[in-house]
């Protein structure tokens, strides 16, 4: 079918929490590096948003090797949030972002809540476009087995301490190894977040039968790629009924099909993760794909498409 | 470095589960140096969901040359294509050998190579022997057996010394490549050392480095680790290197050659 000249070009553009973004595609943080790692491959300009590594306070050396390993259509990994810390990210990677004209989402991540706090307050006045909390953490206050994101009381506490930190954009970024996820979401709305971003990965394993060792060297890691899509995509229905702020929808996404699905499914924004490492031009392929799909079907603004799933009436 | 759908130009076995394959990549092949890599998509599918890294193993004219080995899923795929089908490839990617300087001290050039890593080694002794005619090349190939040794007669038309070791000795040295080089052994302290270069399993690198720090001639090796992305954004790939205390380097950026000497093995 011809495209009228008259016809105007689908609206891609969005506004997530404050923040305009051309497209809802963005790359999810730790799959993408700080950006530099990908600009000679892939138009950076043309992104939704980048969600840069999770930095924490001091310089981290992450995990013991092997920390990844492929599985049915997924990736264990187990990094352990190896970075450079936020002063050597403010002086070294920052500045490489002003060449470009992209939302930078700073991700962030503490032992306690009070490092979450002082991460807050060191990146205000810096250029970026948001803060992303990470909070698949262990909470060291009680012990290295469960994550922020685990308990409604620790998140509330940490999403309403930073709220009051920064007036920065507030999103949050939950764990799905929970057993009700959308309690967790609403949670954080309560304590202020401007947008939830899920999912991460799930706890997963892989054993060498050989050897029987663990292959990744913590024995344990987070399990991402097209094996979680479903698992994902259920979530976010899920939470798109629970709360009113915007949810950016990660998990599996390879194709613009993908996407779509979060979309429909009640997803303002999705994030690519893994499906960078596959091919580099996954976020591209998806926005154009996105874009097509929208010319074909008449639809003239991505914001229709949000939560338009279609259940059977029983 | 670049990403492009490379066209398959020579796909063919060259030994028991060991293939060799050219690839039409002017634009890699121009950038590419010894110790690079490409990054292969196998299969638009998946599984196998990750890219699969492979040395570059020559460059000639237009064209680019893997050597690969059939180890599991995705080289299995890998072998199963068929010339005029098309790849999607990353590359050159990482940091390949430092060729030694005109100038160094050094008496002459050591490769050890193991099984298919004898793939960048000739890369390297190509443009050693382009660089620095002068330089007198030994290579040191092991491998199982006769019908698994490779690239022997390349290295000798270079003008190559080659000694091969097999593990079963049904040819050369009855042992391991490393053995050969413990053979030739320790120097005298007034000749100059000679620069050693090695890739295979890490087995055989470990052992290779640890013969370096105690003859104490330079020797750089290529490591081989589980990749995602392939150029350094998720550091899926590290291993452990000297520091303050110790870091962790990228094997697909800040290597895959690496000083044996600053690694923590
Ligand atoms: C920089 C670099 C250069 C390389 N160059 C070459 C080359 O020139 N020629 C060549 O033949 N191969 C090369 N390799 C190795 C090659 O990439 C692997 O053999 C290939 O990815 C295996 O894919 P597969 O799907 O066939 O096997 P898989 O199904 O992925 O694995 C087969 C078996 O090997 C094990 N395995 C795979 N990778 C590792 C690892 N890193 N450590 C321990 N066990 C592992 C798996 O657990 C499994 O048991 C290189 C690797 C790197 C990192
Ligand atoms: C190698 C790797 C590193 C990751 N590092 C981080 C991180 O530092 N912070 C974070 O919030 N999420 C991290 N993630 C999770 C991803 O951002 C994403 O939530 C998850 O992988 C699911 O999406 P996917 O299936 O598209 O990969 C990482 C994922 C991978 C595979
Ligand atoms: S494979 Fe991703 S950093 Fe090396």
């Amino acid at each position: 079918m011809m495209q009228k000249a008259k016809d105007k070009p689908p609206n891609l553009g969005i506004e997530l929490a404050g923040i305009s973004l051309k497209n809802p595609v963005m790359v999810a943080s730790g799959t993408f590096g700080y950006g530099e790692e990908y600009a000679e491959l892939v138009d950076l300009n043309r992104l939704g948003a980048i969600v840069a590594k999770t930095i924490t306070l001091k310089p981290r050396l992450g995990n013991e090797p092997p920390r990844i390993v492929e599985t049915a259509s997924g990736v264990l990994n187990s990094i352990g949030l190896q970075n450079v810390g936020i002063d050597a990210f403010i002086n070294e990677k920052l500045p490489f972002f002003r060449e470009y004209d992209v939302p930078l989402i700073v991700s962030i991540a503490g032992d306690t809540i009070d490092e979450y706090v002082q991460l807050a307050k060191t990146l205000k006045g810096e250029e970026i476009s948001g803060l992303e909390l990470n909070l698949s953490c262990p909470n060291i206050k009680y012990g290295r087995k469960f994550m922020f994101a685990q308990d409604p009381k620790t998140t509330h506490q940490v999403v309403s301490r930073v709220r009051k930190a920064t007036s920065l954009p507030l999103m949050v970024k939950l764990s799905p190894n929970v057993t009700d996820i959308s309690s967790i979401a609403r949670v954080c709305e309560e304590a202020g977040a401007d947008g939830v971003s899920l999912i991460n990965t799930f706890t997963g394993m892989a054993i060498d039968i050989e050897s029987r060792k663990p292959i990744l060297r913590q024995i344990t890691g987070g399990l991402s790629g097209p094996a979680i899509k479903p698992i994902a995509l259920r979530m976010v229905y899920e939470v798109h009924r629970a709360v009113k702020i915007p949810i950016i929808g990660i998990g599996g996404i390879m194709t613009a099909g993908d996407a779509l699905e979060f979309i429909i499914a009640g997803a303002e924004a999705v994030a690519i993760g893994t499906g960078n490492f596959v091919d580099p031009l996954t976020p591209i392929k998806v926005i154009d794909g996105i874009r097509e799909y929208m010319i074909r079907n008449k639809i003239k603004d991505i914001k229709s498409m949000v939560g338009s799933l279609q259940c059977r009436k029983s | 470095m670049v990403q492009i759908d490379a066209k398959i130009l020579v796909n063919e076995g060259i030994g028991p589960q060991r293939h060799k394959m050219a690839l039409y990549a002017p634009q890699i092949g121009r950038q590419a140096k010894p110790g690079q890599f490409i990054h292969v998509r196998v299969s638009n599918n998946f599984p196998p969901l990750l890219r699969r890294p492979f040395s570059i193993h020559r460059v000639e004219g237009q064209k680019i040359e893997i050597l690969y080995k059939v180890v599991g899923k995705g080289t299995e795929i890998l072998s199963e294509k068929k010339r005029g089908e098309y790849l999607d490839i990353l590359g050159p990617l990482g940091k390949g050998y430092r060729l030694p300087s005109a100038t160094s001290k050094i008496s002459d050039i050591i490769l050890v190579a193991g099984g298919t890593g004898v793939a960048s080694l000739l890369f390297l002794a190509e443009a050693i022997s382009v660089a620095n005619a002068e330089l007198s090349i030994l290579v040191l190939i092991g491998a199982k057996n006769r019908e698994e040794l490779l690239c022997e007669e390349d290295f000798r038309r270079l003008g190559c010394r080659v000694e091969v070791a097999t593990e079963n000795g049904s040819r050369g040295y009855k042992g391991l490549a490393s053995d050969l080089l413990e053979n030739y052994l320790p120097l005298s302290e007034d000749r100059p050392k000679p620069a050693v270069f090695a890739c295979g399993p890490s087995e055989m690198l470990k052992r290779i480095g640890k013969i370096s720090r105690k003859h104490r001639f330079p020797c750089q090796v290529s490591l081989e680790e589980r990749l995602a992305c392939g150029v350094g954004a998720c550091l899926g790939c590290v291993v452990k290197a000297k520091g303050s205390s110790y870091t962790y380097k990228r094997v697909c950026k800040d290597g895959p050659v690496f000083d044996a000497g600053e690694l923590i093995w």
